[in-house]
């Protein structure tokens, strides 16, 4: 059941939260909807569901336009960030109730909600009340519940946004490997892009009501659209014109060329990857990425001089990025100095 | 327990076309102005018809009456005493249920309702009993203006203390304990920390008790009677209609009415002002909450406002 | 407790807030049941029970079994208006649902007597269709509904606003239409406040007395409530008749205490 919506516009009061919007989602993936506070993922995900109108633009499942279908008709399984658990329900109420609805004979029910309850990993819970859960069972409660009623496609919206780190992290693994069992065309809504990155085959990313680039995590990490999207799914440093990656920038002690003149100025220790603080001549802050092993190579000390090679630097206004010669088609992002030297990190 | 859609930053728009059941927004309204007119606005359109019948000049005359300014004299002077006695007690009763502990506590915090659950008439009778003639104590106060403010102070005493008891319910301890640390002393944290915050729910319930007051009838009629110098308002207005001078009730009654009514606007403000320093007022079941908040109630100006908190 | 740390003030407070309690609430209604039983059981039994007594006190429960499902199931819709639609009347909504705390009782009463009386605006259509309003049980239900208006609506617009939409959001994508959600999802949210609101309504509606007054002409064995009863009966100096009423009416209100106390516990859990 692909999905696809076109040309989507809406606006609340003044505020334009979706503009001229459109995406593919292909049928069986996962896809992350991936933005910041305010870029209208929330709002696309509940156009996609009914639970918002669009202005103009069209919702398509399956090769059918839902866009004037009512909610209860769509057949989508929604989650909640809060889980909307029917708390005056127990767990076996609560993720039978679409069955319920559908008049679902008591017996096929029961065997149902059990068959979810298992898939879920949440045996034995049937007869709880969700105040008596923990956050991420609740979150499984409602992912069963939404399952239950076999939707074409199941929406997400900030799944794990109200759970604890380490249950965050174990539910997105959940996650993927249900998506794997199960194949339902998935959509989730994210603003962690690294959560994004570790669950979804495809993200599209999203800034202030608009689509700034969409594609596969290495797309987007690798072939960045524009400035928004490099530094919203990784770490950036911004040189001139050019944005380059910390794990990208290479650390020398000779000059040359095509080296920038630095000076340390911290250098933190954080587990496994040293973060070194430069600031160069014209005041800007760099810092890099290094390996243990690389920095205790190059024996750096605070209130040295040191030289910064950026490795795959790009650009965004057409120039090409300092360091590389060779043109570039304006438009499409640049990378610098390929040729040179092994990535850092 | 789910977030109140407006302290999530992220939280997803509130749906703002959550249909009635099988009926539709617009045959419930029309339900709803169908009952309310037919119960409540119709009479009190009849009411001011009444009052205005014999032209404005009558009206002003009617109310004008030595009686009449008398009794609005009356009753608004008690009405103020009884508010300031229960403002004081009934602040005392509400700190001694939240933060006090004694044996009994549900119970003391069941009886305060007692005045609402009671019918007037019979509080009328009680007290009576207990300050009247045959009083078991020895005094009689029966059918003075003391027996006015007593009665009032009985009726009007829950609307304080359920104002006033959600507030310190909720208050941050935080705040009374940053003061100590700093060298407060319990009276200054009182009068520094903790009264500022109570005054929103303290303003709001002495408003209710003062409106309350106003038009009290039943706890009255008994126990204060209608002698000369006990007549207030609402016992001169039941008068008048005993001996037919209906256009006279009326004219009488829309000036009451209008007094309270000033009172239910002042605690509507108290609580758009109050709400601009926190969220939590006396809404909720508490007893008798004040109104429901104007925060509550799905206005298009004020959703939008909402709207831009609440949208990621 | 914090703020109080000498003991004195503790108890001085104890002292003035239970000692006022004391004098003012509790000491007039324990005075209330030892007159009451002075002479024993028998004579404010008898009263009770008399013809004029039943028929008050059955007059008040029929009024309670109209009035209270009235405002009950228009407190609801109107509750749901005032949370999940947005409609710039609401806030007129608003505030006549908040009215009746304004307005005294005798007024109410007033007001209703000169809508539905000999000169009033339904006058003679009512006549015509036999209907009588005044002086009669139609008047009576009136006036209490007019007087326990807000009492539903205030209690549940709160628990509304509270739960908030998802659940019924929730509702709808897994295929509920709006009746349904309503019965299985929003009602069921809201019961302890709705069941809290009825309690309140109720104690209004028993204990109503100003207006049915005015209203009912508190002729006995007819239109007399048990409100009524009582004063009638102080009035004609038949003691026990008036306590044997009041007791009644005060075991009632203790009901509706518990009542109201039971319900903030559950809502609170």
């Amino acid at each position: 059941m692909g999905i696809s919506v076109e040309g989507a516009n809406k606006s609340f009061g003044d505020f334009q939260a979706l503009e001229d919007v459109s995406i593919e989602v292909p049928d069986g993936s996962l896809t992350a909807l991936l933005g910041p506070s305010g870029s209208g993922k929330s709002t696309l995900l509940r156009a996609i569901a009914g639970l918002e109108t669009l202005d103009t633009g069209r919702v398509v499942i399956d090769g059918e336009d839902v866009s004037k279908k009512p909610t209860q008709k769509r057949e989508v399984g929604f989650v909640f960030q809060h889980y909307a658990a029917f708390k005056h329900m127990t767990v076996y109420e609560n993720v039978g109730f679409g069955l319920k609805i559908r008049k679902w004979k008591k017996d096929k029910i029961r065997a149902r909600v059990d068959e979810l309850l298992n898939l879920v990993q949440l045996p034995g819970l049937a007869d709880r009340y969700p105040s008596q859960l923990s956050g991420g069972q609740r979150q499984r409660m409602a992912l069963a519940r939404a399952l239950a009623v076999q939707p074409q496609v199941l929406l997400l919206d900030e799944p794990f946004g109200a759970l604890d780190a380490k249950v965050r992290k174990d539910l997105r693994t959940w996650l993927r490997n249900l998506h794997e069992e199960m194949n339902v065309t998935t959509i989730f809504v994210t603003h962690d892009q690294e959560e994004a990155m570790d669950v979804a085959g495809q993200l599209v990313v999203m800034n202030q009501g608009r689509v700034e680039q969409s594609g596969s995590a290495d797309d987007l990490y690798d072939k960045p659209a524009n400035e928004f999207v490099m530094s919203f799914v990784g770490e950036v440093n911004r040189l001139g014109d050019d944005f380059v990656r910390p794990h990208d920038i290479e650390v020398v002690r000779d000059r040359d060329e095509n080296t920038e003149e630095a000076m340390v100025q911290r250098i933190v220790a954080l587990g496994f990857e040293i973060r070194v603080e430069f600031v160069l001549g014209d005041g800007t802050e760099v810092w890099a990425q290094l390996t243990r092993g690389e920095a205790q190579r190059l024996e750096l000390q605070e209130g040295q001089i040191a030289y910064l090679r950026p490795v795959h630097a790009k650009s965004f206004n057409g120039s090409s990025p300092s360091n590389t010669p060779g043109a570039s088609t304006p438009q499409e992002p640049t990378d610098g100095g390929d040729a040179e030297v092994s990535a850092a990190a | 327990m789910e977030a109140h859609a407006a302290q999530s930053p992220v939280a997803p728009p509130r749906a703002r076309h959550f249909r009635l059941p099988g009926v539709g927004a617009g045959l419930g309204r029309g339900l709803v102005v169908l009952w309310l007119s037919i119960v409540v606005l119709l009479p009190l359109a009849a009411l001011t018809d009444e009052s205005l019948s014999q032209g404005i000049g009558h009206f002003w005359d009617q109310v004008t009456q030595p009686a009449a300014l008398d009794s609005l004299e009356l009753i608004l002077i008690c009405s103020l005493i009884v508010v300031a006695i229960n403002a004081v007690f009934g602040t005392i009763v509400a700190w001694l249920l939240v933060r006090d502990n004694f044996p009994g506590k549900s119970i003391i915090n069941a009886i305060i309702d007692l005045p609402f659950a009671l019918p007037t008439i019979v509080a009328s009778l009680i007290l009576i009993q207990l300050w009247g003639k045959n009083s078991p104590v020895g005094v009689d106060f029966a059918l003075t203006r003391m027996a006015i403010v007593v009665a009032l102070c009985f009726v009007t005493l829950p609307f304080v203390v359920r104002a006033v008891q959600p507030l310190l319910i909720e208050m941050d301890r935080d705040m009374e304990e940053a003061a100590t640390s700093l060298g407060a002393g319990g009276a200054t944290v009182f009068r520094r920390i903790i009264f500022p915050n109570l005054l929103p729910g303290l303003a709001a319930g002495v408003a209710l008790a003062f409106a309350r007051a106003l038009g009290e009838y039943g706890s009255v009629l008994l126990f204060a009677g209608g002698k000369k110098d006990t007549t207030v308002t609402s016992i001169l207005i039941g008068q008048q209609i005993e001996t037919g001078n209906e256009s006279g009730a009326a004219a009488l009654s829309i000036v009451l009415l209008l007094m309270a009514l000033a009172c239910l606007f002042i605690i509507t403000l108290i609580q758009r002002w109050g709400s601009r320093h926190e969220r939590a007022q006396g809404a909720g079941a508490g007893g008798l909450n004040v109104m429901p908040m104007s925060g509550d109630i799905a206005l298009p100006e004020a959703e939008s406002k909402e709207d831009d908190d609440e949208r990621q | 407790m914090s703020g109080n740390s000498s003991t004195t003030s503790r108890w001085s407070l104890r002292f003035l807030g239970l000692g006022y309690l004391a004098v003012l609430l509790v000491a007039p209604l324990v005075l209330l049941f030892f007159k009451t039983f002075e002479d024993g059981l028998a004579p404010p039994f008898e009263a009770v029970t008399s013809a004029d007594g039943l028929h008050a006190l059955k007059l008040t429960l029929i009024t309670v079994a109209i009035a209270v499902p009235i405002n009950t199931v228009m407190g609801v819709i109107c509750s749901l208006l005032l949370v999940r639609h947005k409609w710039k009347g609401n806030w007129l909504i608003d505030a006549v649902i908040n009215l009746p705390f304004a307005i005294s009782p005798v007024v109410i009463g007033l007001s209703l007597f000169l809508l539905y009386g000999k000169q009033g605006w339904f006058e003679p259509g009512l006549a015509e269709a036999g209907i009588k309003v005044l002086f009669s049980t139609p008047g009576i239900v009136l006036a209490c509904v007019f007087v326990s208006v807000p009492f539903v609506v205030r209690e549940t617009v709160p628990v509304l606003q509270e739960i908030g939409t998802e659940q019924e959001q929730a509702a709808e994508t897994l295929g509920a239409s709006g009746w349904q959600t309503f019965w299985r999802v929003t009602l069921p949210a809201i019961r302890w406040g709705v069941a809290y609101g009825v309690v309140l309504c109720t104690a209004r509606v028993l204990g109503e007395f100003g207006a049915v007054s005015v209203v009912s002409g508190n002729i006995s064995g007819e239109t007399q409530t048990l409100p009524l009863f009582v004063e009638k009966n102080y009035e004609n100096f038949n003691l026990p008749g008036a306590f044997g009423a009041a007791v009644l009416l005060a075991l009632l209100a203790l009901v509706v205490l518990m009542a109201m106390n039971l319900l903030k516990r559950k809502e609170a859990a």
